[in-house]
């Protein structure tokens, strides 16, 4: 097992950064040759291409005519969006295992990973979690773990797979890594050593051992200190302090379509792609998500050929309001199915944008004797299958309002209650009430200004009126005389509240006694 | 108990001809065929436990059918103002008071919540489904309304019943007409019935008339003893006392009366709260 010193660095490289970007929305294409281009149509060059295209002759700077003639080829526009959630996917791979993280570019990380040994195991079990950590999150990253960031990183970007260089070993194994990787790490620090690397490759220089030879002296005298500094960073002597940054918490996924959804089916499989990496990433942070944010570019434009001019794509925006965080990829796609399938764009679909609010998991209360509770999960899914049926209004949990106006409350989300031990609420015996919704108007026969007769029906027993009145200062005020009645109804008698509005001077029945 | 009697119906015994005197068969003899390998000895059948009972919030009528078995489907019925609702009401506050999380499916729309906080319901822990037929679910535009509603109200009654963790699944079916009412199926209730089964969860129905015959474990019925003061009453209050006569007319728990058992209990009015 190979042993590190105290200070130990490792890096996570993501090599075809573009190409894995694409690959991580559509898996799919992972078995074949994709390339992802840059520029407009139909000037349009290949930035990067995985294994397979360049097995297949494909190289960088390719135009889009040149790919023709390779023929099998899947081409894919560079998305900005689609990278920038690559890049918070590996900085969340990143974070599950070390708090001190150097951002170096967007496919390029360093990490402190000095006495993870007690969590992690040796540096080659480190570099393997790391690897399936990323695996997991649709990555397939190079890692090196050194005592010196600069040395990490040179053989993250140089070797496949997993390095570990033990101290004292750094020249020795970077020895066999092209000028060109010095190159490109360099380039990730200063733009102005083209020269010297086009000194170096005019010298013969072609590995970092050629150049770790130099004698010092006589390179300082040709190339002064940056010559100098390249050859320690060849040989692995640099020793510099990680620059960490605290990174936000977002977990956004994108998902850019080639061509406009129009149907909700092909749009669930999109969001069961973005939400599994979204857990994935949430999990991986040990979060859930309280909240999840939709948003969706439509295309308005005009579908017909002769209309020249395009609108702007427009957004829709729906936003499900958790009510304990949740991680379950396929509740989340249910719900968000059920929503859309309630609240329908409208339009063809562009492209899905999915943000996830983070909060800390629900700790699940234990105990042998708190009484029954709907499990959350199960519970907000049945709700909005249920407000599927009845309508959203129509389903939750009851509020009243501190006013006298009848049938006074509104419907709010039902969430389950959290176990109350001074609950005072005893039950009560009192006669209950059944609303009719609307109220029933009705003839209503008078003597003596007391109700005798409802429709055709004899009242046996009355009582009130009581005068309830309200809200005159509103356009909706009320003022009522009420009664409660007892008609005889064949062989049964039947209780009701009745009541008299005096404003548009008409009976109606509130609701009977039960 | 023979041995004959502790075998399965199916198992093969050995034959033996008359006369024949043949040594004791051995246990491999008495083994079923390959054939009936999966049938279980009657002995093996699951015993079915005596259900667990709640409090329905009314001592008289927890004297009478020992409270409200959980597992179990009950059906309170009687006619308009018999105090259905108000058993419904009594029994949902006790089990609030216990914070347990019930459910109301309404098919008639008619819940009080002005009612129910005057029993004593939690209404925090009550969750309210309000079937109606102008809803956005799916219908078959040449259904009637009421049967719309009654559609919902199984459908509902299916998703929250699925959904479990729930004490109380409360189905008022008290403004559905008993023609609507015989037309649920019975494979609908025994569902129910199966999918409560062996749950915390006490599936209450209220309705005008029994509808689920053979799938409730237990059965009220509810009378009011319509015996209204002649006298004015006084100012601030409208209704009397509502005195309740509940017979027991089925059970099948352990503790079934052998004749129909009844007992007489009243709800208070509101208003005499208040005053």
């Amino acid at each position: 097992m190979t042993q590190l010193g105290m200070t130990t660095y490792a890096c996570l490289f993501v090599p075809d950064f573009p190409v894995q970007a694409v690959l991580r929305a559509e898996p799919e294409l992972r078995s074949q040759a994709v390339a992802v281009t840059i520029g407009r149509a139909p000037l349009q060059t290949v930035l990067a291409r995985n294994e397979a295209a360049r097995n297949a002759g494909v190289h960088p700077g390719m135009s889009k005519l040149e790919l023709e003639s390779c023929g099998g080829i899947t081409l894919r526009r560079q998305s900005a969006a689609q990278e920038a959630a690559t890049h918070a996917a590996l900085l969340d791979c990143a974070q599950a295992f070390s708090p001190r993280i150097e951002d170096i570019s967007c496919h390029t990380l360093l990490l402190d990973v000095a006495g993870l040994e007690g969590l992690f195991g040796s540096p080659q079990q480190l570099a393997r979690k790391l690897t399936d950590q990323a695996s997991r999150l649709g990555l397939a990253i190079q890692v090196a773990i050194a005592s010196n960031p600069d040395t990490a990183m040179l053989a993250a970007r140089g070797f496949s797979a997993i390095t570990i260089i033990p101290p004292g070993k750094e020249a020795a194994m970077l020895g066999p890594l092209s000028l060109e990787v010095l190159a490109h790490h360099a380039s990730n620090f200063s733009h102005d050593d083209d020269k010297l690397f086009d000194t170096l490759q005019r010298w013969g220089m072609r590995t970092l051992r050629d150049l770790a030879a130099l004698p010092e002296i006589a390179l300082s005298e040709r190339l002064g200190q940056p010559g100098l500094h390249l050859q320690k960073l060849a040989r692995g002597e640099t020793q510099r302090m990680l620059v960490s940054s605290e990174q936000a918490l977002t977990f956004e996924e994108t998902f850019e379509l080639e061509h406009p959804i129009i149907l909700l089916e092909p749009l669930a499989f999109v969001l069961h792609r973005l939400l599994d990496q979204l857990c994935e990433r949430l999990q991986s942070c040990a979060l859930a998500a309280q909240e999840l944010r939709l948003r969706l570019h439509l295309d308005t434009g005009c579908a017909d050929d002769s209309c020249t001019v395009s609108t702007a794509p427009s957004i829709f925006i729906r936003t499900l309001h958790l009510p304990t965080p949740m991680r379950d990829a396929q509740l989340f796609l249910k719900l968000l199915q059920l929503d859309l399938r309630a609240h329908p764009p409208g339009a063809p679909i562009v492209k899905v944008h999915l943000a996830a609010g983070p909060a800390r998991p629900r700790a699940v209360p234990t105990g042998l004797f708190l009484p029954p509770t709907p499990e959350p999960e199960k519970l907000e899914l049945t709700l909005a299958k249920i407000a599927a049926i009845v309508g959203e209004d129509k389903v939750g949990c009851v509020e009243l309002l501190d006013t006298h106006r009848p049938e006074a409350f509104h419907m709010k989300h039902f969430t389950p209650p959290v176990a109350d031990p001074k609950n005072e609420k005893h039950p009560t015996f009192v006669t209950a009430m059944r609303v009719f919704r609307p109220p029933r108007p009705v003839n209503v026969s008078l003597e003596n200004g007391n109700p005798v007769r409802l429709d055709k029906f004899p009242i046996v027993w009355t009582a009130g009126p009581w005068r309830t009145s309200g809200d005159w200062w509103e356009p909706e005020n009320w003022s009522h005389d009420e009664w409660d009645i007892a008609v005889s109804e064949g062989d049964s008698m039947t209780l009701y509240r009745l009541a008299h509005d005096l404003l548009c001077r008409s009976w109606f029945l509130q609701g009977t006694y039960d | 108990m023979s041995l004959a009697s502790a075998l399965p119906r199916h198992a093969v015994l050995p034959l033996a001809s008359p006369g024949e005197r043949k040594p004791p068969a051995s246990a491999a003899d008495w083994l079923p065929s390959p054939k009936l390998a999966g049938v279980s000895l009657a002995s093996r059948l699951e015993v079915r436990l005596a259900p667990e009972m709640a409090a329905s919030g009314v001592p008289a009528l927890d004297r009478m059918t020992g409270g409200l078995p959980r597992g179990c489907l009950t059906e309170i019925f009687g006619p308009a103002s018999s105090g259905r609702t108000s058993v419904l009401l009594t029994a949902l506050a006790a089990a609030t008071h216990h914070q347990e999380t019930c459910v109301l499916v309404d098919a008639g729309d008619a819940f009080d919540p002005l009612s129910a906080t005057a029993a004593g319901v939690d209404l925090t822990c009550l969750l309210w489904t309000r079937c109606n037929e102008k809803s956005s679910g799916k219908r078959n535009p040449n259904r009637s309304p009421i049967m719309n509603r009654l559609d919902q109200t199984l459908r509902i009654i299916d998703l929250v019943l699925q959904s479990g963790g729930f004490g109380i699944v409360a189905i008022d079916l008290g403004d559905i007409p008993l023609t609507a009412l015989r037309r649920i199926p019975l494979a609908s209730w025994f569902r129910f019935r199966r999918t409560v089964e062996h749950t915390p969860t006490i599936l209450l129905v209220t309705a005008s008339a029994p509808c689920a015959p053979s799938c409730a474990s237990l059965s009220i019925q509810l009378r009011a003893n319509a015996t209204y003061s002649q006298n004015k009453p006084a100012h601030a209050q409208l209704v009397p006392n509502l005195r309740i006569e509940g017979e027991l007319l089925r059970s099948r728990l352990p503790r079934k009366p052998v004749h129909s058992a009844t007992a007489n209990f009243s709800f208070r009015g509101s208003w005499e709260n208040l005053a």
